[in-house]
């Protein structure tokens, strides 16, 4: 008896959505258990989960806001990612646009509050774009691995975003905590009433999903960005830039993590803190391959996971579960799907 | 007889999802101290049939009896213990090691590792068997037919009786060909009996019996004083494929008086850093088909490649139609009007998971005529171009949209040549564009380069194969360690001169031909 692995012929989509749809069951199988284990309910605490992530007014906007930067993030990367450039750098990415966004919205406070805001969404994105400019250069020219690279200029921008906050751009009257000072309100985000959806960088993100889709599907860059991404010695026969195409795919993911950054400041926090991040550009790597790196799939998988953040913290909430609980939940459900994902393209067949 | 049947294979059946039977209903006996030659296009099935015989894949029907024993391998560890030994087209051997420590390789279920212990009895090996290697030389200063010499060691030192050869005079040059089969009837003398695969008609023809598989099915085994080589080729290939002509000869050359390709003093460097190509000239004029002959490794590759714009020229120019096109790009040199057909399908020529469309617009994609304002692809026009190129050279595909990874390696290469030719073109470089197509495609293949040829194009052609390159060429470059060596008019020359010059040897008193 052995296991065989063999790649699929074709990769059959209606296949593929019953198989997450098997993996997200088997995972709320298995943290059932926990739940029981736990002395918990488990049909309680999936209903409180789903109401408080997607059947109520509030959670659902709160899903939303977890949306934006999530979905902007992941439609960058799963750019970078189909030109097989791994752009790990989306977290550093999104700290250097929220640096240049509070920037610009403490110190041009005398302008009107569109222009400033505009400002500030250009300034997250040129920001992102610098921040991955750098790798992109070395990965280019001198085939520096992008991965270590991309990985490292995190950890920097982390410790720039200290500095400042603890530095030169602490708030004065801030009891002393890391912090800067507040942005002015004409630096402030319009938001839905009654909800901390910031609708225009909502805007933004759809807007680049619509962009990517129609580059893909339509342009000359989205298909030598899929040709480099599929093989870069037959783009090479065919005359394609490939380091143009690499700069191209890691200036746009870091912008996209950039404008990601303003909102959040802008639309969220109004100040730097040293950890207003909780990973976004982390989680933004995971979702775009659950969308299968494309802009729809994102779209989904960035929704849905936003959900389950959030009726993660419901959970911690509600049901008086410890923070590692609902790691474990949100761990498990990863885990499933990711492991799915492998059988959605291989076929494992018993043989004997 | 029935005591000497070392090996037999009873109704051998091998399925590959979705749908191929590699193998139906395969009977087949090895007789002690024979050759028993597979005969067979591509994807007859040989190397899947021979496989089972090693226990690298496992019949999914049939029975395989060792010595009258029936027996179930699940790994060639199962079957060396038989006494069975497989050589693969790809050598197995480790490049940094002496021939000796990979011969001890091939023993290592042992704590200390054998590396000098096996000399005396490898010596002794080698002088019974005429298979002379210095057994302290590192591998990868070997020739071909060397490494192939190492690998039979390790065979015959494993106590191999039985010997698989799978295409095995494939990377050999013709001198050392005609050694090899010097080996193979010292062996068979020896008493050990040999499966030997090739799709060569000629080699087929030097065994003691042959077999010939056609779509996973044995079509018949003969013996080849029974048989002529067309009643070979019509077994290999079918009754389906009618008025294959295999022989195609140029009538007359269409050679016009333009050069369009020159080369002039080349200097290339190869990948490991030393140069590949060292001083090569060589023009090619309009209508002309200039074939390379030489053993793969001596620059030919290299030279092929920085004509295309793939590779930098270090010194020397190249000129396409007058323009230099030293250490410019591969889009500026298509532009000019030069198709490239790459030696490396897969690895090169297309993108395996893209779509079929989306491989043949590899090259289309960004003109002028195919997109709006440079930005926007019209994919209507390319499937419009597609559709007419498939029809023309007779492409198989499921669909244009399915993974071009999907088609058989013969529809493969189609498509690419059909791409290269979709453009306006007056120079095809070529490199060993049939190697491992079936009979079928191969002959359309050279159909369609010398039709090229006849419109004017001008051709340059890298090949191993000797009959190719006499079939399609008006003059005839021989490239030995990045140089050309000889020049001659087909109608001059002869296949023993150009092996001797592949080989290395020195040049006779041959009638050459001004470059």
């Amino acid at each position: 008896m052995r296991l065989e692995i063999r790649k699929r012929v074709l990769g059959a989509s209606r296949r593929m959505l019953a198989y997450k749809a098997l993996a997200v069951a088997l995972a709320l199988l298995v943290d059932a258990l926990i739940f029981l284990a736990m002395g918990v309910d488990p049909v309680q605490a999936y209903s409180r989960i789903l109401e408080a992530a997607f059947f109520s007014t509030y959670g659902l906007a709160e899903t939303v806001v977890k949306f934006i930067p999530l979905a902007l993030i992941s439609y960058g990367l799963a750019l970078a990612f189909k030109a097989q450039i791994w752009n790990i750098g989306a977290e550093g990415q999104l700290l250097m646009g929220a640096i240049a966004a509070t920037w610009i919205g403490l110190n041009m406070k005398q302008l009107p509050p569109e222009a400033l805001i505009v400002l500030m969404y250009l300034g997250g994105f040129i920001a992102g774009m610098a921040w991955a400019f750098i790798p992109a250069m070395l990965r280019a020219n001198l085939r520096v691995n992008e991965v270590l690279t991309t990985f490292m200029m995190n950890l920097i921008a982390q410790k720039i975003l200290e500095y400042l906050v603890y530095g030169p751009w602490r708030d004065p009257h801030g009891w002393g905590f890391p912090q800067t000072p507040p942005l002015p309100e004409n630096a402030r985000l319009p938001l839905i009433v009654g909800t901390r959806i910031h609708y225009t960088t909502l805007a933004i993100a759809a807007a680049t999903c619509l962009f990517t889709l129609l580059l893909f599907s339509k342009t000359t860059i989205g298909y030598e960005i899929k040709v480099v991404g599929g093989n870069v010695k037959a783009a090479k026969y065919a005359g394609i830039n490939v380091a143009k195409i690499v700069l191209l795919v890691m200036i746009m993911s870091g912008g996209l993590a950039g404008i990601a950054g303003t909102g959040e400041i802008g639309g969220i926090h109004y100040r730097l803190r040293p950890t207003f991040s909780p990973g976004y550009g982390y989680t933004g790597i995971v979702i775009a391959w659950l969308g299968g790196l494309n802009p729809l799939g994102v779209t989904i998988a960035a929704f849905l996971y936003s959900g389950l953040l959030v009726g993660g913290d419901a959970l911690q909430v509600v049901m008086g579960l410890p923070q590692s609980t609902v790691n474990f939940f949100n761990g498990s459900i990863l885990l499933f799907i990711l492991t799915f994902e492998f059988l959605t393209k291989y076929e494992v067949r018993l043989k004997r | 007889m029935a005591e000497d049947v070392v090996l037999e294979a009873r109704n051998i059946t091998k399925f590959f999802p979705p749908n191929i039977y590699a193998n139906r209903g395969v009977f087949f006996t090895l007789y002690r101290g024979e050759i028993h030659v597979l005969l067979g296009e591509n994807g007859a099935g040989k190397t899947t049939f021979v496989k089972m015989l090693f226990g690298e894949l496992k019949p999914d029907e049939g029975e395989i009896y060792v010595r009258g024993e029936k027996v179930e391998f699940n790994s060639p560890r199962d079957a060396i213990a038989r006494k069975i030994w497989m050589i693969h087209q790809h050598f197995r051997l480790v490049e940094n090691l002496t021939v000796a420590e990979n011969v001890a390789l091939g023993l290592a279920s042992r704590l200390v590792f054998p590396g000098r212990e096996v000399k005396p009895r490898l010596v002794e090996l080698m002088e019974k068997y005429g298979l002379e290697v210095e057994p302290d030389t590192l591998v990868w200063q070997l020739s071909a037919g060397e490494k192939q010499r190492v690998e039979i060691l390790k065979a015959l030192y494993a106590g191999a009786e039985i010997l698989i050869l799978d295409e095995p005079t494939s990377i050999l040059s013709p001198a050392e060909r005609q050694r090899f089969f010097q080996i193979l009837e010292e062996l068979k003398r020896q008493g050990v009996s040999i499966i030997f695969i090739t799709h060569k008609l000629d080699e087929a023809l030097k065994g003691d019996r042959i077999t010939v598989l056609r779509r996973g099915r044995v079509i018949a085994t003969v013996e080849p004083s029974q048989v002529s080589e067309e009643e070979l080729v019509k077994m290999m290939v079918g009754e389906d494929v009618r008025n294959l002509t295999l022989h195609l000869t140029r009538s007359k050359t269409t050679r016009k008086e333009k050069p369009v390709l020159k080369v002039k003093d080349v200097w290339i460097m190869g990948d490991r850093g030393i140069y590949a190509v060292k001083g090569v000239s060589l023009e090619v004029y309009e209508g002309e088909i200039v074939g390379i002959a030489g053993v793969a490794g001596n620059g030919q590759k290299e030279l092929a490649e920085a004509i295309a714009g793939l590779r930098q020229v270090e010194r020397g120019e190249i000129l396409i139609a007058g323009v230099n096109v030293s250490n410019k790009n591969a889009r500026f040199v298509a532009e000019l009007g030069t198709a490239f057909i790459p030696e490396d399908r897969i690895g090169m020529g297309i993108v395996p998971d893209l779509s079929v469309l989306e491989n043949f617009m590899l090259k289309l994609y960004y003109r002028r005529e195919f997109t709006e304002r440079k930005l926007l692809i019209r994919y209507d026009l390319l499937m419009r171009e597609l559709e007419k190129a498939v029809k023309r050279y007779d492409i198989k595909i499921p669909s244009p949209h399915y993974p071009v990874r999907t088609l058989s390696g013969g529809n493969i290469q189609k498509l690419i040549i059909a791409r290269e030719l979709a453009r306006k073109r007056r120079l095809i470089v070529a490199l060993h564009p049939t190697y491992g197509l079936d009979v079928a495609t191969t002959a359309a293949v050279r159909r369609i380069l010398l039709d090229e040829s006849m419109k004017g194009s001008a051709i340059l052609l890298v090949s191993e194969d000797l009959e190719e390159i006499f079939e399609l060429s008006d003059r005839i470059a021989v490239m030995h360690e990045g140089k050309i060596v000889g020049v001659f008019r087909r109608e001059e020359a002869n296949l023993e001169a150009i092996g001797r010059l592949m080989a290395g040897g020195k040049k006779e008193a041959v009638a050459e031909a001004p470059a």
